[in-house]
């Protein structure tokens, strides 16, 4: 199985386009049918809530699907964006220009998300054990520091919703957009990029190609630092008070993304353009289950069926490859 | 070879429960120096209680993680057991004792839904328990639209707030617990047969070892465990409510890991599990009764866990470092200390 990973990538290039494919697809088909129903589901104004209120999360989900593909988990982003959110807020009201209050906290989601890669990659711990450690300690230090206090009286320069590319594209989409066709093409053209990849399907077989998976990982968890420190800017820009918590239940809608939009658990395939559009995707079912007039308790029993659903597609697509040859 | 099988034949009371030992015994004797309520028995069995939910589902999740699975929906589970119980008998009509019975009958569907699809469609135990930790969750909120359930009658509160002999009851049903998985992973073919499963899945199914059907029943019984959890958390506490058990998943699997159980399978105690357990139980009241608030105990937490790990990790290392370089003797070792010369 994983020595098939590096002698045969054409199979596995069209497997994640189909399962890019299908969620564009799921995504066209959730919008037509559901504003058949109700039509204001598909204002602009609805869409524009959907995404500016969810790029965060799918940017996040561009490095969550690094580090998965590189064969590893985080389980701290929750609490990591929440903290580096409250420093950005701090920041911002304590009279720090807006730019340094953007740029801090990517640097320390960069520094903290280094620190854990440098233990799972060099001191050779589970990452799932090491990120589940540094939850804890960030939940607890986070609400222990600031008591869960609320962060309001932002200054006005500090949003970044505000601006927009030619008064339709409003900043955080933007990142969004570019960051994933950014990292999708890094991923799958650049020699580093294809290590992630390689290092996640067959470690050994990566490390006699030369490519060392120790500084890979390391490299993996730095660069998903990046994006996380920019999602919590995203999520703390779009406030208007920010409640100094982490967020419940972020890191699994983040891991969930990663996972329906394509990116194997066990390392080695998936790409963040799928990862996106299953961000986008999960937030406008959030969003449609509202304007159908059903409830919203029932999103998280639907986020898990969809979950099912698209593992349950990837097994089916992967026995009839396997049939075929 | 042989020395495969001795490691498989006795328990491991290996380097990392030493260590788990020494640490809970400074602590104990720091938290005793440091506030004269914390030593005394109303305390103590009133902790006990406090980590009997968490506890009880760290048992099979001692199992499932010595296989190489793991289990993150036991948390969502307890949720939706709790709301199932509360619900069948306050808006369903069902009587009580069989509103319980259904909770836990719930549990133990919830654990074999995880088991069917990680056996039978090779799903990732993390990706189905991830999936399933939503699902159960949104059962739960959707079923009962975040209403609550209170005003049980009086003998249900027996469980979580009576006690039998002294003894707060739900201890006892911890203390059965322990004893039997304890028993079952350290001493029966079964225990056994997980080691196995954990340390070479493949190895274990060319011998003979039933591979799916001791997972299916690993899963169900961590759902069951969930089930019956809830049913002591509803006593406890006196209500219901949607959010029960949130998170509670990675208290279950801190406590395991911290134990010494490897998140690789293959390696784990009950004891350990049970030492885990105590240690965190301790800190979160020992901190609290010194005045440190609860949430820099899970900070505390977060660095034991990612401490106890690091040093058995040099341990390991260390040993295995000496290993290498005495190629005479290769095999001598690897039971890890668990066999006295």
């Amino acid at each position: 199985m994983s020595g098939a990973a590096l002698t045969q990538p054409a199979p596995r290039l069209r497997l994640s386009v189909s399962q890019e494919w299908l969620l564009a697809g799921a995504i066209v088909v959730l919008f037509v049918v559901v504003g058949l129903i109700n039509p204001r589901f598909v204002a602009s104004r609805n869409l524009q809530t959907i995404l500016l209120g969810n790029a965060y999360v799918a940017v996040a989900a561009i490095g969550m699907s690094m580090v998965i593909v590189s064969g590893n988990i985080d389980i701290s982003v929750g609490s990591l964006i929440g903290v580096l959110a409250t420093v950005s807020g701090s920041l911002a009201v304590a009279g720090v220009p807006s730019v340094l209050a953007w740029l801090l906290p990517i640097a320390l989601g960069v520094v903290v998300m280094a620190a854990q890669g440098a233990v799972v990659a060099y001191l050779g711990l589970p990452s799932i054990v090491v990120t589940l450690g540094m939850l804890s300690i960030l939940k607890g230090g986070l609400i222990s520091v600031t008591n869960g206090v609320w962060i309001s009286n932002l200054p006005d320069d500090y949003h970044l919703a505000q601006w927009s590319l030619f008064g339709v594209v409003p900043v955080p989409v933007l990142f969004m957009l570019v960051l994933t066709v950014a990292a999708a093409w890094w991923m799958r053209n650049t020699a580093t990029g294809r290590g992630i990849y390689a290092v996640g399907g067959n470690a050994e077989a990566a490390r006699l190609c030369g490519i060392g998976r120790q500084r890979t990982v390391l490299m993996v968890f730095a660069i998903h630092g990046m994006f996380v420190g920019l999602a919590a800017v995203l999520f703390a820009t779009q406030l208007s008070v920010i409640q100094s918590t982490v967020p419940p239940n972020l890191e699994l809608t983040i891991i969930t993304a990663s996972v329906v939009g394509g990116v194997s658990i066990l390392g080695g395939t998936g790409t963040v353009i799928g990862s996106t559009l299953a961000a986008v995707l999960i937030a406008a079912i959030g969003s449609s289950l509202i304007f159908v007039n059903l409830s919203p308790f029932w999103l998280r029993a639907v986020q898990g069926v969809l979950i099912l659903i698209t593992v349950l597609a990837d097994i089916y697509r992967r026995r009839r490859r396997r049939g075929a040859r | 070879m042989s020395d495969r099988s001795a490691a498989l034949r006795l328990p491991r009371l290996a380097a990392h429960e030493l260590v788990l030992l020494v640490i809970l015994i400074v602590a104990l004797a720091v938290l005793a120096a440091l506030s004269d309520r914390f030593f005394t028995l109303d305390n103590l069995l009133n902790q006990g209680m406090l980590m009997t939910e968490v506890g009880l589902m760290a048992m099979p999740m001692t199992f499932v993680i010595v296989t190489g699975g793991i289990d993150l929906s036991v948390g969502s589970a307890l949720g939706m057991c709790a709301i199932l119980l509360g619900y069948s008998w306050h808006n369903w009509g069902f009587p009580l004792p069989l509103a319980i019975g259904f909770a836990l009958l719930a549990g133990a569907a919830g654990g074999f839904v995880n088991g069917w699809f990680i056996t039978r469609l090779n799903v990732p135990p993390l990706i189905m328990t991830i999936a399933t930790l939503a699902l159960y969750r949104g059962l739960a909120e959707g079923i009962s639209q975040a209403h609550s359930v209170r005003g049980y009658p009086d003998w249900f509160y027996g469980l979580g707030q009576g006690a039998l002999f002294g003894v707060p009851s739900q201890l006892w049903l911890f203390f059965a617990a322990i004893l039997v998985f304890g028993v079952i992973l350290g001493f029966t073919t079964f225990g056994r047969a997980l080691r196995a499963i954990g340390f070479n899945e493949t190895g274990a199914r060319f011998s003979g070892v039933p591979v799916d059907r001791i997972k299916l029943i690993i899963y169900t019984a961590s759902g069951t465990m969930a089930g019956l959890a809830a049913w002591i958390f509803v006593s406890r506490v006196s209500t219901t409510r949607s959010d029960m058990g949130t998170g509670m998943e990675l208290d279950v699997i801190a406590a395991v890991v911290l134990g010494g159980t490897s998140i690789f399978g293959g390696v784990g105690t009950v004891f350990g599990t049970v030492l885990g357990l105590l240690l965190i139980q301790l800190l979160k009241d020992g901190l609290a009764l010194t005045g440190v608030k609860g949430d820099a105990t899970i900070m505390v937490i977060g660095t034991v866990l990612i401490a106890s790990i690091l040093v058995t990790s040099f341990a390991e290392r260390r040993r295995d470092a000496a290993r290498a370089s005495n190629p005479r003797s290769p095999r001598a070792t690897t039971t890890e200390g668990r066999e006295t010369p």
